[in-house]
């Protein structure tokens, strides 16, 4: 790990009228590792990874992308600033007019040089890759499963072997074994392409399996951030009832099963 | 951007007694991979080794290049060999090799004269499905309502009343102005003509006939297609499209009774006297513009109206009117059913039933237009 962040959030504050979602919010993600986010439902996750790739606009604060000032950027900076990350989104987000496959090379047709059949060739290897059968780059979205869509998000996302991913929930509405192989995914693609990844979830299991750190969501801020083990110390409740409820423990167990 | 790709990777090749060697330095990534790719390819097949040791930044882009060099060299009896990679080097290569599309050849099939009549087969199949279809539906409309004669409570009155004023109501300002405007261009058009022969006064009759007969329910139909069977296909289409109509059926609501009836039904009752109120329109229009341009009274207007036309032409005119609204109400909620989960569908479904509702009325009406020509009323 380089001993400057990739993503550094200084004092976010993100408002809707009255409503306070984030206040004073600081956080720093590392190259290489995989960043697990946690929070209570509407605590804001989906709006801080809005944040950070630049959909949503802070009232206050600053984001640092690769070093760089993500706010201040001009629309080039920023454009080069998107080729280098990937994001999946909670429920897909694929474009429903176009097929798996083209949806995946929609990015692709961004880098010059690129002709139609290497574009082609390497949709169809991110498409395997990401655990849909070859098939599935014919069908449309709506052909597709909820859990079929999530993969094709994420092959769509990796279209470009994206330096950083931002995955909303990416495990939800996954059966355990899909959800299983998925974390083992994105750990590989972690540590093969040293790739990093944001991480939202609730699900228990992909923190253990997955991530090297985690941040926890709470009281408008990150409250904690550390390890698994830190997470574990923390005598916040609501981090003490995430972290020792009951499907934590059944998490926990599994982990220790499987190691 | 060109320019810069290709710094980003340096190829050296050279050929030697045993075998091709390959130094590759740089990155190999999505960015230099067509480059790349196209000098992997003009490799000959012989025993060939690559060397990693100076690649800066490897991802599956650049990885897929590589395995589809050693796969080429493999299945053409050669070997590919890599040095001076590091560990996640490897493991990424062998993720993407594990992870290689196997694909099966497409089969081309050429279209032959059979395989064009077997889509002129299937347009044909695919519109008679649709008129039974079409007719299915006025069987469910027409059965739900016979349920609801006898089952009054299973009956939606507030949708219903709802309803009438969406489809009616709102309507009568576009449908009234319309008509008028017909009325004018008819008395204007008319008079330039008959003027000619000193027959201006026909122009009342010439008015009356083809807005009463054929005009006024006419147009109306259409303006009613255009609003109310894409409204139908929408409201009913994005409720199919998400799921809702599965959850009335598990909830135990019959989506016919609930959909359908308050919706056909309204069209049924509103659209004669949307009618109506054109043809009054049309004739106010007329009149106004007689005056304007011939100097015709209202008053002889009147009279000329009352002695020339007989009632005859507003029966004609008005039975089409529950016909049209049938056909406009069940193209509408048919469409909608259509809808696939997709809002792409929704659109398509909503374009589609605009078009088959106006022509539809139109070819009703051409039926019609024969069948008293026939009985010479
Ligand atoms: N566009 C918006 N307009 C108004 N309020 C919004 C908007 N987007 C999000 N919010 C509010 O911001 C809060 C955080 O929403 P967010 O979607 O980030 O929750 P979340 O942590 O991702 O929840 P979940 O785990 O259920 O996905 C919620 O209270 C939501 O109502
Ligand atoms: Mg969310």
């Amino acid at each position: 790990m380089d001993n400057e962040p990739i993503i550094s959030l200084r004092g976010i504050r993100n408002q809707f009228g009255a409503q306070v979602v984030h206040d004073n919010l600081d956080l720093d993600v590392w190259r290489g590792e995989v960043l697990g986010v946690v929070g209570g439902s509407g605590t804001g996750k989906s709006v801080l990874l809005r944040t950070i790739v630049g959909l949503l606009r802070p009232r206050a604060g600053s984001v640092f992308l690769f070093g760089q000032d993500a706010l201040a950027a001009t629309e080039e900076e920023r454009a080069m600033i998107d080729r280098r990350t990937g994001v999946m989104f909670q429920d897909g987000a694929l474009f429903s007019s176009l097929t798996v496959r083209e949806n995946i090379e929609v990015p692709m047709r961004a880098i010059d040089g690129l002709t139609p059949d290497l574009r082609r060739a390497l949709a169809d290897l991110k498409i395997s890759m990401s655990g849909l059968a070859w098939s599935a780059g014919d069908k449309y979205p709506s052909e597709l499963s909820g859990g079929m869509r999530k993969r094709a998000g994420l092959a769509r996302a990796l279209a470009l072997d994206p330096e950083i991913v931002f995955l909303d929930e990416p495990t939800a509405g996954l059966d355990p074994i899909g959800a299983s192989a998925f974390d083992a995914l994105i750990k590989a693609l972690s540590r093969q392409l040293g790739l990093t990844v944001f991480l939202v979830t609730h699900d228990l299991d992909t923190l253990h399996a997955t991530c090297d750190r985690i941040a926890v969501l709470a009281e408008k801020r990150v409250l904690v951030s550390g390890t698994m083990q830190d997470m574990l110390n923390v005598d916040h409740p609501w981090v003490h009832e995430y972290f020792h409820g009951p499907r934590a423990r059944a998490a926990m167990a599994a982990k220790d099963r499987n190691d | 951007m060109n320019g810069a790709a290709s710094s980003l990777l340096q190829i050296e090749v050279s050929e030697q007694d045993t075998g091709s060697r390959i130094r590759l330095a740089g990155s190999l990534s999505v960015q230099t991979l067509s480059r790349l790719d196209a000098a992997l390819r003009a490799l000959p097949t012989r025993p060939t080794r690559l060397d990693l040791s100076a690649v800066t930044r490897l991802d599956t882009a650049g990885a897929w290049a590589i395995v589809m060099l050693q796969k080429r060299m493999t299945d053409a009896g050669s070997l590919a060999e890599i040095d001076g990679a590091n560990r996640q080097q490897l493991d990424l290569l062998k993720t993407v090799a594990a992870a290689l599309p196997e694909i099966p050849p497409k089969q081309v099939t050429r279209p032959g004269l059979s395989e064009r009549l077997a889509t002129v087969g299937r347009a044909v199949a695919g519109g008679v499905t649709f008129l039974m279809e079409l007719t299915g539906y006025l069987g469910i409309f027409l059965s739900r309502l016979g349920r609801a004669v006898l089952h009054p409570r299973e009956f939606r009155l507030t949708a219903l009343v709802h309803h009438c004023q969406e489809v009616g109501l709102r309507a009568v300002p576009i449908v009234s102005l319309m008509a008028f405007l017909i009325g004018v261009v008819l008395a204007f058009q008319g008079s330039a003509q008959l003027r000619q022969f000193g027959a201006e006064v026909f122009v009342v009759d010439l008015i009356a006939i083809s807005i009463l007969r054929e005009l006024g329910i006419l147009l109306t139909s259409i303006i009613v297609a255009g609003r109310t069977a894409s409204a139908f296909t929408a409201a009913i289409g994005s409720m199919k499209m998400r799921e809702e109509i599965d959850a009335m059926r598990t909830l135990g609501i019959d989506p016919a009774m609930a959909l359908f009836v308050p919706r056909i039904l309204a069209l049924l009752l509103m659209l004669p006297i949307l009618g109506l109120i054109a043809n009054v329109m049309g004739l106010l229009g007329g009149a106004i513009m007689s005056w304007i341009e011939l100097g015709i009274s209202p008053a002889m207007f009147r009279t000329r109206l009352i002695e020339g036309t007989g009632i005859s032409h507003v029966i004609v005119g008005m039975v089409k009117a529950p016909v049209f609204a049938v056909i406009i109400g069940v193209v509408g909620c048919h469409a909608g059913m259509k809808v696939g989960n997709n809002a792409e569908s929704l659109g398509r479904m909503t374009s589609n039933a605009v078009v088959t509702a106006i022509f539809a009325v139109i070819v009703a009406d051409a039926l019609f237009s024969i069948f008293f020509a026939q009985m010479e009323i």
